[in-house]
């Protein structure tokens, strides 16, 4: 074998996605690719993207799975517009993501895969390999398919084994092309496949044929160079939303004393925090897998009444399910975490897709006046801090907590700081004494107007709570209309006092300025790089990101007022500008919206923020 | 990790009637059969042996799931249908907590059909009270999923025109572990039958045949009228032959696949002949067969039907996590954290 001496460049950063069949393994081999760039000590942030049904029919454009991952020498904040190399193990996954790559980037394609029966089945008329589809690309066209065969055959594996090892033979180009060493794959390898030693053998066999295969290929003139980022310190992992939600819910059990209660019922995106703590026996949790969600909500509001840390978990067809129950444990004023992992939507929508259109239901879709604090996460690893805090915020204030996550968060992951259980804040749970002779159900602690929290066995404190309507202190059912507008306004007072305790808005720029760019929950990536990047360009312009939403900071209206104009970027048809609106009528808000199962791509985004500030 | 605020054991129960008395005025109609039940819970309480702090009553709405705020117990009174979920979050967040659930018809058959069935299919030991008034009491009168077919209500005028729900059978084709059916005449028995439905680990369902006074005046009157109730009734003991009638020469007998009332004395049939009622079997296709008898061809079954002890939800559960938490290393939130895949940059 003749090896060449290639030059290796030095970049700042770069966008990879692997695309291929469902059945491909592209979200293991995009995990095994970001692993290995963590290891190494680049910033990362990555977003898996799946098709709806499990196993669509082979080689069509429905069942192309892909997993998209941004690695940098710098902090990285979004799995990256477009990606600088593309992996298609077949004509379908081409077809999906072409879109996606910058014009220039390497494309690994096996052409094993790309006669005319495959191209024609994902929808080209010609071979794209000849027609000019791909001019101005990088194309590096590599027969994975038979060279893997070979490989594994030869171990004495069958061809069925062959197929589930192909992906290895493309990670192996990139470990190359990124200058990665081998040693990490294999180990990741070793881990994976540890009860299937042969497998595990085979695997990395190929892995190490993809390497050797891209140094001998000419195609590939030159190797990049990420180093690894320097400002960080300190213990990392890679982290999920999903999961990151998961152990905040275990840190606040831990911090409060409380047993952690979950109350699910399976929904995609929101699946593996239910089937997170499933797993966290050792813990204590007791994680019920309901007959539906509605039974989710209110086993977690009756293990509340029980005194146990409750939550339940679920997507936008569930929250809406979850709304009489919502009800429930604001007149029985229970703490309460109810997680809403946003998809498209209406109705069952695009189950894998992401989507912000639940704010409103999450503020006002219920019966009657029924005032919950709503917050919403913005990274995947601080779907950590926002369970954790929504757990302390609930059970300090005894009302429900609607957190907000979305699909992109749930799936998508990003490097985290390990944080020390010792250095997160205090939860102190409202318990009556034993005995205590004032108590009464209704009685509220002055500052926050929280009532005190008496647990069924405790000694001289029976007591009744429920759906019907309460007198003030007494607990006593009543039907008093004026009872009635108190105990109404008391409920909204208690989830507004909650404004004292939270952070104040943390502008990212300026806090006066041309633009204002408002956005909420998971869009914070985009918003931020596109902001920072006119930033850079000498453009007066700001990021407001908010995480809570119901109460507003305190400040909101002081930053509001600091801007000349004012634009609010959701992924829906301007939810939140309807309730900053409501809010703030005082301001004129701009809107910039999208609605198609995507995230902002940052390039969009500063067209649109451009063509404002030259309108000012 | 998270502490238990578990009671202490106190061996000797320090109850009586008076403890579950509260003086908050009770508002159901007068004649209502919801207060000879409110009554014979009241007794039944202070025998079942538990901490009076430890009763819970749980309910979902309809006239009987107001029974909470009349008892002086720790109360929850829920949504429409979901008192099952409620209770069973309770008893499985503090399974020493003694755990009821208050329901109608209505609140179990029909909009709660879904968490009842789950909720005996689980095991979860939380005895459940079915006020069975065949009506819809509170939304004044409309038909229930357990009104007889043709019964002409505010909602059907010409008539019901569907199969009515069998509440044993649902139980049974739960895989239900115990089953009860009894009258709201008999303040004695139905104290009785409570006690046993709180003694059984597992789910009890009781179906009390309770009188709408208002809307369905009368509707178990067949089953429940002095006259008739020798005749009509027969009420099952455990390890007791099937025996019934004004005069206890009626029993049942089985016969091919189905049971067969039989007079004793009559072609030679002797009380040896007569089925022995066994409540603990775990086969339930006699259960099944009792809790299906009708009128006239057969006396409506009474008493404990089915009573048989099987492994409880919670119990499992709890033994689950005493198993993990000795086993796997990672003892807290900070061993978890660190575990796995960790970079130190
Ligand atoms: C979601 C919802 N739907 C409907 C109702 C109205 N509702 C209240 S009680 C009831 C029926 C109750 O019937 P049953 O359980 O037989 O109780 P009873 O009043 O006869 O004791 C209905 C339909 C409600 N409260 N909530
Ligand atoms: S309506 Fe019927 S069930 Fe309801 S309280 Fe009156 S009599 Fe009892």
């Amino acid at each position: 074998m003749v090896k060449k001496k290639r030059k290796i460049i030095e970049i700042d950063d770069a966008v990879v996605k692997f695309a291929g069949d469902s059945g491909d393994g592209m979200q293991l081999t995009g995990t095994q690719f970001s692993d290995t760039s963590a290891f190494v000590g680049n910033d990362l942030s990555t977003f898996p993207d799946y098709p709806a049904e499990i196993r669509a029919p082979q080689g069509t454009v429905a069942g192309v799975s892909g997993f998209q991952v941004h690695i940098g020498h710098k902090e990285v904040k979004t799995p990256g517009d477009l990606a600088d190399v593309l992996v298609a193990m077949n004509p379908a996954a081409l077809k999906t993501n072409l879109k996606w790559v910058k014009t220039g980037a390497t494309i690994i394609i096996d052409i094993d895969n790309f006669e005319s029966k495959q191209y024609k089945k994902a929808g080209y008329e010609t071979d794209p390999l000849e027609d000019g589809t791909l001019d101005g690309f990088n194309i590096v066209k590599a027969p994975i398919t038979t060279l893997n065969k070979s490989i594994v055959i030869e171990m004495g594996l069958d061809s069925k084994t062959a197929d589930k090892t192909k992906n290895q033979f493309a990670v192996g180009i990139l470990y190359w092309l990124f200058d990665r060493d081998l040693n990490f794959g294999e180990q990741f390898l070793d881990d994976k496949f540890k009860s299937k030693p042969q497998l595990a053998l085979a695997n990395k066999k190929v892995l190490r044929a993809g390497y050797d295969y891209a140094e001998t290929i000419e195609t590939l003139e030159s190797r990049f160079q990420i180093l690894p980022i320097k400002e960080r310190k300190g213990l990392f992992r890679n982290i999920t939303g999903n999961n990151a939600v998961a152990w905040g819910f275990l840190a606040a059990s831990e911090r409060s004393g409380l047993p952690l209660f979950l109350g699910s019922y399976p929904i995609t995106p929101a699946s593996e925090i239910l089937q997170e703590l499933s797993k966290r026996k050792h813990l204590g949790v007791k994680a019920f897998q309901a007959e539906d969600e509605i039974a989710g909500i209110n086993s977690a509001i009756g293990a509340s009444f029980a005194g146990n840390l409750a939550v339940t978990t679920t997507s936008g067809p569930g929250l809406a399910l979850k709304s009489e129950a919502i009800g429930l444990a604001v007149i029985t004023e229970l703490p309460l975490v109810i997680v809403d992992v946003q998809r498209g939507g209406p109705s069952t929508g695009l189950p894998t897709k992401s989507e912000q259109g639940d704010l409103l239901q999450a503020l006002y879709g219920r019966n009657g006046e029924s005032p919950v604090i709503v917050i919403a996460a913005s990274s995947p690893a601080n779907c950590f801090d926002y369970a954790f805090k929504a757990c302390k915020l609930s059970i300090e204030h005894m009302t429900p907590v609607i957190l907000l996550t979305d699909g992109y968060l749930a799936n998508g992951s990003e490097l985290w700081k390990i944080p020390k259980m010792s250095d997160l804040p205090e939860i102190v749970p409202r318990f009556v004494k034993d005995n205590d002779p004032d108590f009464k159900p209704y009685r509220r602690d002055l500052q926050t107007l929280s009532r005190l929290w008496a647990l069924p066995g405790q000694e001289g404190l029976r007591h009744r709570v429920g759906s019907l309507e309460k007198e003030d202190v007494t607990g006593i059912v009543s039907h008093d209309p004026l009872n009635h507008e108190k105990m109404v306004r008391l409920r909204e007072e208690k989830v507004q006092r909650v404004a004292n305790y939270i952070p104040e808005l943390q502008l990212d720029g300026e806090d006066s300025g041309d633009l204002l760019v408002i956005g909420w929950g998971g869009t914070y990536g985009s918003l931020l790089s596109a902001v920072q990047d006119l930033q850079r360009e000498g453009k007066s312009i700001s990021l407001a990101q908010f995480n809570y939403i119901k109460p507003l900071p305190k400040n909101t209206k002081d930053i509001l007022n600091g801007f000349k104009k004012i634009v609010v970027c959701e992924l829906n048809l301007g939810q939140f500008a309807i309730y900053l609106r409501s809010q703030f009528p005082q301001y004129a808000y701009l809107q910039y919206n999208k609605v198609q199962g995507l995230p902002f791509m940052i390039y969009e985004l500063k067209l649109k923020f451009n063509q404002i500030l030259e309108e000012l | 990790m998270a502490n238990e605020f578990q009671t202490e054991d106190l061996s000797t129960p320090i109850v009586s009637k008076e403890d579950f008395k509260l003086d908050q005025p009770v508002k159901w109609c007068a004649g209502c059969g919801d207060y000879a039940i409110l009554s014979s819970v009241q007794n039944a309480l202070p025998e079942v042996g538990v901490r009076k702090e430890d009763v819970v009553i749980v309910s979902g709405i309809g006239c009987s799931s107001r029974f909470p705020y009349y008892i002086n117990t720790y109360g929850f009174h829920g949504l429409h249908g979901r008192g099952s979920a409620v209770a069973s979050g309770i008893k499985i967040a503090n399974p020493k907590l003694s755990v009821w659930q208050i329901t109608g018809d209505g609140d179990c058959m029909a909009i709660g059909g879904n968490h009842f069935i789950h909720l005996v299919r689980r095991n979860i030991d939380i005895n459940i009270l079915l006020f069975n008034n065949r009506i819809y009491g509170l939304t004044k009168g409309q038909f229930s999923p357990t009104s007889p077919k043709g019964l002409k209500t505010k909602s059907s005028p010409d008539g019901t025109i569907e199969s009515p729900f069998i509440p044993g059978e649902l139980v049974m084709g739960s895989q239900g572990t115990f089953f009860a059916r009894i009258p709201d005449t008999e303040p004695q028995r139905m104290k009785e039958v409570f006690v046993e439905a709180a003694k059984h680990k597992g789910t009890s369902v009781v179906e009390i045949l309770q009188n709408c006074v208002i809307f369905n005046n009368g509707i178990h009157y067949s089953i429940t009228s002095k006259e008739l109730k020798d005749d009509h009734q027969i009420y099952l003991e455990h390890g007791k032959p099937m025996i019934f009638g004004k005069n206890k020469n009626k029993g049942l007998m089985l016969k091919g696949m189905r049971l067969k009332v039989v007079t004793i004395g009559v072609n030679g049939i002797s009380e040896q002949d007569i089925l022995i009622h066994n409540a603990k079997s775990p086969d339930d296709a006699l259960h099944y067969m009792l809790v299906r008898m009708t009128l006239p061809e057969y006396p409506v079954a009474t008493g404990v039907i089915r009573s048989y002890d099987d492994n409880v939800y919670e119990d499992v559960m709890e033994a689950q996590i005493k198993k993990a938490r000795e086993e796997n290393k990672i003892k807290t939130v900070d061993d978890l954290m660190n575990s796995g895949n960790v970079w130190e940059i």
